[in-house]
């Protein structure tokens, strides 16, 4: 009865905020709904039992990929008002495309079953949820039969990593910046020169 | 209507899978709302992969959704580095000016 109401809830306000990402006529305020799907959705990813993909969820999606979203959103200067102009010549092909879409997914949904041999065939059964966690579950096979996918992954997220740094950074003209090698090889003789001045004569 | 089953799970993320390609189509200009519904679709494929992952009791379902989401961050800081660089070299993000390399 009450997951049954939670996934309702989890449900209803993850489509309304899908919702309204899309139709927000504020970035920001797309962005915030962003974060509110992606609540939600972990909600859900709890409800089926992936406790520990709920956690990532949120850790990943709310906490580094939105508040990148965020930051570029408020850092660039643009005025967004202006791409709004023509929002509704593209809403009847938009929502044609995005009914047809949804009618084969229902259609789809409606006209399929499960092969009765899957049961013999899965690749990793879920151990009973009494004896093993879901965390520990998911480590024990993503550390031994998905071992190299998951240095692969890694991989991604270095190139990614890097690609971005590198897309980004810019050596700025004009820019006065320290130099710690130039400091520390200047020594005393260089810049510093002991006169006998004698006394009266001046300078 | 109380039993919560699989084809719950499978309409609700149709329904955001929808919601994604349907803001592509209606925020066609600005680049950061279309990267956004790549997110909402991705989101949706991952529900969808964690649906089936419950339901079978297989834990597949769930190491590829870390795969996806993997892709996905990869993917997002990418696209929003490009974002950026664009309109340094720009002044704009509007989708029609990025046409610099049409012959």
């Amino acid at each position: 009865m009450i997951p049954a109401i939670m996934f309702y809830v989890f449900a209803a306000l993850a489509v309304a905020g899908g919702v309204m990402v899309i139709s927000a006529r504020n970035p920001v305020h797309s962005v915030l709904f962003l974060i509110m799907v992606f609540f939600n959705a972990a909600g859900l990813f709890l409800l089926l039992g992936a406790e520990f993909l709920a956690m990532v969820l949120v850790i990943v999606y709310v906490g580094a990929v939105a508040v990148l979203f965020l930051f570029v959103v408020m850092m660039l200067d643009i005025n967004f008002l202006k791409f709004r102009e023509g929002f509704l010549q593209y809403l009847p092909i938009g929502a044609l495309v995005g009914l047809v879409l949804l009618v084969e997914l229902v259609m789809v949904f409606g006209s399929w079953a499960f092969a009765p041999e899957i049961a013999a065939g899965l690749a990793a059964p879920t151990p009973d949820a009494q004896t093993m966690n879901n965390t520990e579950a998911l480590g024990r096979v993503l550390y031994t039969q998905y071992l190299y996918l998951f240095q692969a992954a890694g991989v991604i997220l270095l190139v990614a990593m890097i690609g971005t740094i590198l897309l980004t950074l810019r050596q700025r003209p004009g820019v006065r910046k320290q130099v710690v090698a130039d400091q520390l090889a200047r020594s005393a003789k260089d810049t510093l020169e002991v006169r006998k001045i004698p006394s009266g004569g001046g300078i | 209507m109380l039993q919560v089953g699989l084809a719950h799970y499978l309409t609700v993320a149709a329904i955001l899978f929808t919601t994604g390609v349907f803001g592509i189509f209606l925020n066609r200009k600005n680049v950061i709302i279309i990267l956004m519904s790549v997110e909402l679709m991705l989101l949706a494929v991952n529900l969808n992969l964690v649906a089936f992952s419950s339901h079978l009791g297989d834990l597949v379902g769930q190491v590829f959704t870390m795969f996806v989401l993997t892709v996905a961050a990869a993917e997002a800081a990418i696209g929003l580095a490009i974002v950026v660089v664009f309109f340094r070299n720009k002044g704009t993000i509007a989708v029609e000016e990025i046409s610099q390399m049409r012959g």
